[in-house]
């Protein structure tokens, strides 16, 4: 009879305890310390409303911008062999791993008036700066290479043979990848999707960087959660006890779509 | 008449293979894995295009290297049935029919697909996704969808490799009267020469890219060129080397020691071929009085009961596979490491070139 190691069972029991605490303490505090009628009160409030409305829009303009170019791209990436892959691959994920402040300064540099492009962007009529399109911009800048991963794991994750069976039965390859690799594919895409949208939702340093915080132009929630900080620091709680309980759904998305998938995949092969 | 010829680079070997498939009969293509079978059936599908080669169905040419020709899969017409059958698993059994019926409109491509399955005895399963069926199921649906566009070549990556041992028998009964009835030149590729045998009009065995032996498949197992193909076929191999006798036998010193004889004639290091039901065993010493003429001392290493048969393994200097009757066995009182003496004709003995 070996005796069991019970120190090893209470040490695992701790740490995961202590895990458990320090992420959940802050987002509980929220909630406890965000009464029903200030939530309320604080919704009412113009500027509040504004921020949500704003956050929503260019948040899911930037998302519809993102599938639509990013799902292509990522099956080109799965699919297709290519020299310099590597080094695409690597330099899509590179604003993974930016600080946000260096992405607005980098959109700065590149589009912003005195950027690269700006000029250029100025005599064809297109103002980068300040404006609610900048924001859009800096969050597609910052969301996309999450959709992207995402997206492009869910393709090479598809059989091949699924899409040399399309074939044979007679479809191209533009039909093969809207009829049999995006269907296939579509629980990994909503991750992703899902994924994307909600570092767009909490997007912070990169849109205060390049777009500035203007309210009802640029000004979305969690800039406006920021702005109130100092003055009204209840309704910076509930702007925040807002923004919570959306990333919460989203995440619960993401687990319930991928709980779907291993189950609809699993087996399949 | 389906003619492929095709170079092409493979990761480990070279593939070069030049094959003919008159309509109405079925090559089957047997190799170990790795020979380079699946990559023939991709080059004829188009998913695959070879360095060099040619592929024509009833004259019209789908790929030729020298003209630049090179129609893509949609437009050629290849039925095929994947490995692991690649049915959509998006798509319920029907749909994944109707998925080659795009070109019908939607009433007509649900009733056909529905009467495919129903031909292959599955319709009840119409509406059923392809996780939820057995393996047998699955490769019926696999194969009403590759038939679904009435194609003018089938393709069969490994049709029963996926199955059960219990489901493979019937799967293999059904697909044969399939194939007889459609009437097509089908390719067959698998590892196993009993599927090859079972399927193909004409076997051909494929190693390192190329095929080494084309023939019917009784030819094969009877006449290997090559102890490759004796191998594959099931046969027992002994390696030795051979000299002509006055008796007008040929005499082989075994590598391992020992002699047999055979009725072949060959010189030089040779490859003896002996199938292991052609090999009785007695006890150890006791030379039956009987015709046959090779005696090779052994010891039983393992015994493999298949059904009232079983199989031996025997160490006599080289590897022995003999097959007797359980009664036999049971009367020789067999186990592993009871000296043996394995007794085979010369007549049943096919020497090879090494």
């Amino acid at each position: 009879m070996s005796r069991r190691p019970a120190w090893f069972g209470i040490l695992l029991g701790l740490t995961l305890a202590l895990t458990l605490t320090f992420l959940t303490v802050p987002v509980v505090a929220i909630f406890a310390d965000t009464g029903p009628r200030q939530l309320l009160n604080s919704l009412g409030d113009a500027s509040a409303t504004d921020a949500l409305r704003l956050s929503l829009q260019t948040s899911l303009t930037a998302i519809i911008i993102i599938v639509a170019v990013g799902t292509p791209a990522a099956y080109a990436l799965a699919t297709r062999r290519f020299r310099g892959r590597d080094l695409v691959v690597t330099l899509i994920e590179l604003p993974l791993v930016l600080p946000p402040a260096v992405a607005g300064i980098g959109l700065l540099a590149a589009v912003g008036p005195n950027g690269i492009f700006g000029p250029a962007l100025q005599d064809a009529g297109i103002r980068f700066a300040l404006q609610t399109s900048s924001v859009v911009l800096a969050l597609v800048f910052v969301a996309a290479p999450f959709y992207l991963r995402q997206a492009q794991s869910a393709f090479e994750a598809l059989d091949p043979d699924w899409l040399s069976a399309s074939r044979t039965l007679g479809a191209g390859p533009a039909q093969t990848f809207l009829r049999v690799a995006i269907p296939a594919a579509a629980p990994g895409l909503v991750a992703g999707l899902a994924l994307a949208w909600g570092r767009a939702l909490g997007e912070f340093g990169a849109t205060l960087m390049f777009a500035g915080s203007f309210r009802g132009v640029t000004q979305t929630a969690p800039l406006a959660i920021y702005d109130r900080f100092a003055t009204d620091f209840d309704g910076a709680l509930a702007l925040s006890a807002v923004l919570v309980a959306v990333s919460a759904a989203l995440l619960l998305t993401v687990k319930l779509v991928t709980g779907a998938r291993w189950e609809a995949v699993g087996v399949a092969r | 008449m389906l003619r492929v010829e095709a170079r092409a680079r493979l990761g480990a070997c070279d593939l070069d293979v030049a094959l003919e498939v008159p309509a109405g009969t079925c090559l089957a293509l047997a190799g170990p894995s790795g020979a380079g079978k699946s990559s023939v059936l991709r080059i004829v599908a188009g998913v695959v295009r070879p360095d060099a080669g040619h592929v024509t169905c009833d004259g019209d040419a789908w790929l030729d290297t020298a003209t630049g020709v090179d129609l893509p899969p949609e437009r050629r017409s290849c039925g095929y049935v994947f490995q692991d059958y690649a049915l959509f698993p998006h798509l319920n059994a029907w749909q994944n029919v109707a998925y080659a019926l795009r070109h019908l409109d939607r009433g007509e491509r649900r009733r056909r697909a529905v009467a495919l399955l129903e031909r292959f005895g599955i319709a009840p399963l119409a509406e059923a996704r392809p996780r939820t069926l057995s393996g047998g199921e699955r490769q019926r649906v696999a194969v009403a969808r590759a038939l679904a566009r009435e194609p003018r070549v089938l393709l069969l990556d490994e049709p029963l490799s996926a199955l059960d041992t219990r489901s493979r028998a019937r799967a293999g009964r059904e697909l044969k009267s399939t194939l007889a009835a459609i009437g097509v030149p089908t390719l067959l590729v698998t590892h196993d020469f009993t599927e090859a045998a079972l399927f193909g009009d004409r076997v051909g065995i494929l190693d390192e890219g190329s095929v080494i032996q084309q023939g019917t498949p009784a030819d094969l197992a009877a006449r290997p060129t090559s102890a490759f193909v004796a191998d594959f076929t099931g046969a027992v191999v002994l390696t030795g080397t051979a000299r002509a006798a006055a008796d007008g036998l040929t005499h082989v010193a075994l590598d391992g020691g020992g002699t047999i004889v055979s009725t072949d004639t060959a010189e030089g290091p040779v490859a003896a071929t002996i199938y292991p039901w052609e090999i009785a065993v007695g006890a150890a010493g006791q030379r039956e009085q009987g015709s046959a003429q090779n005696h090779l001392a052994a010891q039983v290493v393992s015994l493999t009961v298949l059904g009232n048969r079983v199989r031996l393994g025997l160490a006599a200097g080289q590897p022995l596979t003999a097959e007797i009757t359980s009664t036999a066995a049971q009367a020789l009182g067999l186990a592993p490491g009871t000296a043996v003496t394995a007794t085979f004709k010369a007549a049943a003995t096919r020497l090879v070139g090494r």
